[in-house]
């Protein structure tokens, strides 16, 4: 995966923030995922048009006592592997808001 | 009159579950009487209903073994395809049919799916659970097959009116979450009382070695709930209006763990 690869968060899944948790749940096969504060930080600034690598800088490294190389390749796992259940989508260019599920992949 | 006569005359029964009164039409006498004595209690004096289905029975034998649950939604039309049966339900014309085989469980079902698609949205659901009221409180002990449903029911003490020693319903009053009784019985081969309390708790079982009572919070709440609510349809959007109910249930209503040993003293912890 690009470290500067653009994330944003499926239209086909339900959420919720339950204390510094994120609940999220696949509305395609009903998996639940529990992601603890680190991961819904990441979560949360998943919006498409930012990249991976600011988002590790400018909302963990700046918050968490955390090296950037790890930070990122810890992201980068849990990305992978939301992706995989379909809750995120990954694309090497921004991902604008029509036309997200042609231009991304699961 | 007899209430055999009087169900051939009318050739439909109306079934009020959770307040949702449902007609369902049948040319078959013989099937409206099975209808009308495992829906005892459930069956409306009233000709009114908000839903309808229209029932077509096949010969016995026409099943087709043991085919999985389907449950699909297209273009607003619900469509239920198991091995016994087959059915539709359209909720914007209110109307519904049922092609099954002469079985009151296939029909069962049926109607327990309905009322899952129709809680979704009120933010209500059906849950594994048994449940019983007790001093005006209802309270709800869930857990999958063999947890303790039926045990925990069987302990009742007598004050206590039980709702469903299998599958509790559950919907949303004024804000406030209500038990409502069931027809649906598990092992204890009951019919639950048809009333309705507030929820005081829903307790997810566990056997142990003695009677202990947790709490459960934030994200293991609903995951408990998750694993125990009934939900058949894999449509997007039906999910998250399960999934909102799920969570919205948990921030208001306490989910305690209740490891416990089958014995009448367990109850002495509920209150």
């Amino acid at each position: 995966m690009n470290t500067s690869c653009y994330v944003v968060r499926s239209n086909a899944i339900a959420a919720r923030a339950l204390g510094d948790e994120t609940m999220v749940m696949s509305a395609t096969n009903s998996t639940l995922f529990t992601l603890n504060e680190v991961a819904t930080t990441i979560w949360e600034a998943a919006d498409g048009v930012t990249p991976l690598d600011e988002i590790i800088t400018n909302k963990i490294c700046a918050q968490y006592e955390v090296e950037q190389d790890a930070a990122l390749k810890d992201a980068q796992a849990l990305i992978e592997e939301l992706a995989v259940h379909g809750l995120v989508l990954v694309s090497d260019a921004p991902i604008a808001k029509a036309g997200r599920a042609s231009k991304a992949s699961a | 009159m007899s209430s055999v006569t009087a169900v051939a005359r009318d050739s439909s029964v109306v079934v009020e579950i959770g307040g949702l009164p449902i007609r369902l039409r049948c040319d078959d006498p013989a099937f409206l009487l099975q209808i009308h004595e495992r829906y005892a209690g459930y069956v409306s004096s009233s000709h009114e209903a908000s839903f309808e289905f229209d029932l077509e029975l096949a010969p016995a034998g026409t099943e087709s073994g043991d085919e999985d649950l389907s449950v699909t939604c297209r273009d607003g039309i619900w469509l239920m395809e198991r091995g016994d049966f087959r059915a539709e339900f359209n909720p914007a014309t209110a109307r519904g049919c049922i092609e099954q085989t002469i079985n009151p469980f296939s029909l069962d079902s049926v109607i327990r799916i309905v009322h899952t698609l129709l809680l979704a949205k009120k933010g209500g659901f059906l849950v594994h659970a048994s449940s019983a009221i007790r001093n005006g409180r209802a309270f709800l002990f869930s857990g999958v097959s063999g947890a303790g449903k039926t045990t925990m029911a069987r302990l009742a003490p007598p004050d206590a009116a039980l709702l469903t020693d299998e599958i509790s319903y559950v919907t949303r009053k004024n804000g406030r979450y209500m038990a409502i009784g069931t027809p649906f019985f598990g092992e204890l081969a009951r019919v639950g009382e048809n009333i309705e309390a507030p929820i005081e708790a829903i307790y997810l079982l566990a056997k142990g070695p003695q009677n202990i009572i947790e709490p459960i919070e934030g994200t293991a709440a609903v995951r408990g709930l998750m694993e125990n609510i009934l939900f058949f349809a894999k449509d997007p959007e039906f999910v998250k209006h399960v999934f909102d109910s799920a969570c919205e249930f948990a921030a208001h209503v306490p989910v305690r763990r209740l490891t416990f040993v089958p014995t009448s003293s367990v109850w002495e912890l509920i209150v």
